[in-house]
């Protein structure tokens, strides 16, 4: 659809060592197409924000500004419904999800990256391949799991059965192994002779050398909780215990399809997640290029 | 640097001391592996030989039944389908797109990063919010697109409330939420490629399409190989748009949005009939693996000459 054409030799003209690029027709296109394309993406945002300050009488009048735009429905949401409650246990999965993955994944990269020892590249490969396996075709035999255990009784196992299946993961081991096959073995080596253990060269020397990895697993594995959707689904049987967006989902039936709350819920949803991403840009895209380059 | 006298680490025993460490903290992880991933995977392929539902007293064995059954389940051809047209019209939609603004990205200066974050937004978005605020955008009755539809005087549609419009307009859905992460791997991608090939093929005389054939695209394989076989993974699994874009979780207008994922979904946990959404999952399992097999086989030979 875009233009291929003359000027895809163009990028690697976008190098520092550009002298000065003057503004040609082609360039001027370039912006106006790429305008076009953050209107287009930007309208749902933009559409969910404003609908969620119009009062009742408003909603279905389909100008875009509200005209006597009110917080009704977001104070409605924050009160009437458990949303707080969802929210709060979101920022528990994820926040203790994250933490297990990072401890994890790290050690575990780490070891496959930094130690010789039988069955290493088995392991690896044995953990790489369960990132073929669909989620579905783990989730029966999940749930068949945490009824027979009966983990949904109590409030501990129930948090327990949501989070489990995230709490190390392959997608993060493979990032880090990569991480730490570029560390310099010298140093862990200097350790060692300085008579150091091995868990103590793990997390005072090579951890701290793959911190802006660690920030991307971070916060690739935060967003990935926070927004998981299937499994809390169905491993949560309880209203209060329900996820962000389990409880968003079934708001429905509880709202009555009342659409200025579901608006500013929506709002309430995507606002923190668009905010830590505006923060941590920078950790989340080394991240993809790291994961998209060496795939 | 020589190492202390008091402590001379006889390479034999430091390579036993590695592996009992390595062992040692690979433990844990390696028994999370084979108690969450792997005996999952042969408890399915199991069940799927069982009449297993979970509301019933006895689950007796049925050898093949299950799958005997889905080869004659109109449903399940339909969900079958529907998940072949998603990944084909999907995936090359996102990468094709993706690749365009990650082309026109790099050949601006300012505003780039602005416009990368604005595009990688609705991938950080929460799926189920982004798809509340779809099924409102593309409501036939009182959605903003058709008012403008109406305003440059084209006819309205009925987008998800139509057999013919709800799979396409779900799948603008999952573009949608996927572009920001495309482009941002195009792009690393791009900026991999060493500039003196182009200045090379600038001299021969090249054109613009000719470097892009000749250069950017085979250098850009990998990049591409890695987003075709993720980008199908993921669509051979899609569920949480499909389920969230209608009030019910049936699948869009007389199924027409139904995936396989969904339609395992309604099997285990609309009937409790485990066995038989089971065997949808070993078949699930198989096509996942015989596409990236294949894919992997063939997109990565292709460029190798």
């Amino acid at each position: 659809m875009t233009d291929f054409s003359p000027d895809s030799l163009q990028p690697v003209q976008t190098m520092p060592e550009t002298p000065r690029r003057k503004l040609d027709v082609k360039t001027l296109l370039a912006y106006l197409v790429l305008t076009l394309g953050v209107v287009v993406t930007m309208f749902p945002f933009a559409w969910m924000i404003l609908t969620s300050l119009k009062g009742v009488q408003e909603i279905f009048q389909l100008n875009f500004i509200p005209q006597e735009p009110t917080l009704g429905n977001y104070s409605e949401v924050l009160t009437k419904t458990k949303f707080l409650v969802w929210f709060g246990n979101s920022l528990l999965v994820a926040g203790i999800t994250t933490v297990s993955v990072l401890f994890f994944d790290s050690l575990v990269g780490y070891t496959l990256a930094k130690f010789d020892f039988p069955g290493k590249n088995l392991i690896f490969l044995l953990i790489l391949s369960t990132l073929m396996i669909p989620t579905e075709m783990l989730i029966i035999p999940w749930f068949v799991g945490i009824t027979d255990l009966k983990l949904t009784a109590t409030t501990p196992g129930a948090y327990f059965a949501i989070m489990f299946p995230g709490l190390i993961s392959a997608f993060g081991v493979f990032l880090m192994r990569q991480f730490f096959e570029s560390l310099p073995t010298d140093l862990l080596e200097a350790a060692r002779i300085d008579g150091m253990g091995e868990f103590g060269i793990f997390t005072k020397i090579a951890l701290p050398l793959v911190q802006p990895a660690l920030a991307s697993l971070a916060i690739f594995t935060f967003l990935g909780n926070w927004n998981a959707f299937l499994w809390p689904l169905i491993a949560i049987q309880k209203p209060e215990l329900r996820t962000l967006p389990v409880g968003i989902a079934l708001f429905n039936g509880e709202a009555g399809t009342n659409w200025g709350l579901i608006m500013a819920a929506s709002s309430l949803a995507v606002i923190p997640v668009l905010i830590v991403f505006a923060i941590f840009q920078k950790q989340i895209i080394d991240g993809i290029v790291l994961t998209g380059m060496k795939g | 640097m020589t190492p202390p006298a008091s402590r001379p680490p006889a390479p034999g025993s430091l390579k036993r001391h590695q592996t009992r460490t390595a062992y040692l903290f690979l433990a844990l992880p390696l028994v999370f592996f084979l108690i969450v991933r792997f005996l999952p995977t042969f408890l399915a392929l199991r069940m799927s030989l069982f009449d297993w539902n979970i509301l019933k007293e006895q689950q007796p064995f049925v050898g093949l039944e299950n799958y005997r059954e889905l080869l004659q389940d109109a449903k399940f051809g339909q969900a079958l389908r529907n998940t072949a047209l998603y990944t084909v019209i999907g995936v090359p939609i996102q990468i094709a797109l993706g690749l365009g603004i990650a082309l026109l990205l790099s050949r601006i200066t300012a505003l780039r990063g602005l416009f990368r974050a604005i595009y990688f937004a609705p991938y950080v978005t929460p799926i189920v919010a982004a798809a509340w605020v779809w099924q409102w955008l593309f409501s036939p009755q009182f959605g903003p697109i058709n008012t403008i539809l109406d305003a440059v005087g084209l006819p309205p549609q009925e987008f998800l409330t139509s057999t013919r419009q709800a799979l396409p307009t779900t799948t603008a859905l999952v573009v949608w939420q996927n572009l920001g992460f495309q482009v941002v791997l195009f792009l690393a991608g791009l900026a991999a490629i060493p500039r003196t090939y182009y200045e090379a093929a600038e001299i021969d005389g090249a054109s613009g399409w000719q470097a892009f054939r000749g250069i950017t695209w085979p250098l850009l394989n990998p990049t591409i190989v890695f987003s075709v076989v993720t980008g199908t993974i993921a669509y051979l699994q899609l569920f949480t748009q499909v389920v969230n874009l209608n009030f019910t979780d049936q699948g869009g207008p007389l199924g027409s949005t139904l995936t396989v994922a969904l339609y395992i979904y309604q099997m285990a946990f609309g009937r409790f009939s485990m066995g038989y959404a089971s065997a949808i999952t070993v078949v699930l399992f198989g096509i996942i693996l015989l596409i990236t097999v294949i894919q992997l086989k063939f997109l990565t030979r292709r460029y190798d000459a």
